[in-house]
């Protein structure tokens, strides 16, 4: 996980791409500026981050879906709870099940867990729109490769 | 059973807030009921739930987009009743 680059997943686990389900891991890093203002002395990463980190694990499961021919852009967030602190060095699970696959959106709901406790958890929606740059979907596919999603399922992406 | 239109306007109602009494047939979902793209996401996903369907929203957008049709065909309250009845002919089909 690196915060201030918004990489907030580290490993996609599993991804079952017919059966709407992806898994993903992380850790939270010991040190980021981040905690220096979340907050000065009680570092705790911030709530919005791990909605973040619930969003890019289910967009990794709808881009790949797509066979990255569209985009996912995170639209709403329902029902979000933020249910316990995660302090630095955490290690985290992220789980999001594909609710529904519609035209140009998608619902999913998403998971967080640490120490095999559920953290967080929020129901998010997606706008699925073709890539604004070729560039941007050429950073995507290597991001892809970065977190493990496997090479079968972006052969011809 | 209540009709393809009772079942959308309720909808509509209930996710945008919009008073039922002000829901007709002739209404246009963007037009005279004000509702957003982002509210109509919530809107299409109820619709989606509610026929077991999957209106194809970017095919519909495209062709208005493109000048092929007016989007009264597709967002005035009779005519998206009338595509919802026929995405759901076609699945049961």
């Amino acid at each position: 996980m690196r915060l201030e680059h918004f990489r907030m997943v580290d490993r996609v686990a599993l991804i079952d791409v017919s059966g709407g389900l992806v898994r993903a891991e992380s850790i939270v890093p010991d040190d980021s500026p981040v905690f220096e203002g979340h907050f000065p002395d009680y570092p705790i990463l911030p709530g919005v981050l791990m909605i973040e980190t619930m969003a890019q694990t289910g967009g990794w499961l709808l881009l790949t879906m797509h066979r990255f021919e569209r985009m996912a852009f995170l639209a709403q967030v329902r029902a979000a709870k933020l249910r316990a602190f995660v302090a630095p060095g955490k290690r985290l699970t992220i789980e999001a099940r594909l609710v529904h696959d519609g035209s140009g959106y998608a619902v999913m709901a998403g998971r967080l867990e640490s120490d095999g406790k559920l953290v967080a958890e929020a129901e998010l929606v997606y706008r699925l729109a073709p890539f604004p740059a070729a560039t941007l979907r050429a950073r995507m596919l290597q991001a892809a490769r970065d977190v493990a999603i496997p090479q079968e399922l972006l052969n011809g992406a | 059973m209540a009709s393809t239109f009772d079942t959308v306007a309720g909808i509509i109602s209930e996710t945008c807030d919009i008073p039922r009494e002000k829901i007709a047939p002739e209404s246009h979902a963007i037009n005279d009921l004000g509702i957003d793209s982002l509210d109509f996401l919530d809107v299409a996903f109820a619709i989606d739930k509610a026929f077991g369907i999957k209106m194809p929203l970017e095919q519909w957008t495209q062709d208005v987009n493109e000048g092929k049709v007016s989007s009264d065909r597709y967002f005035v309250m009779r005519d998206l009743c009338s595509n919802i009845d026929s995405l759901v002919s076609a699945k049961a089909a």
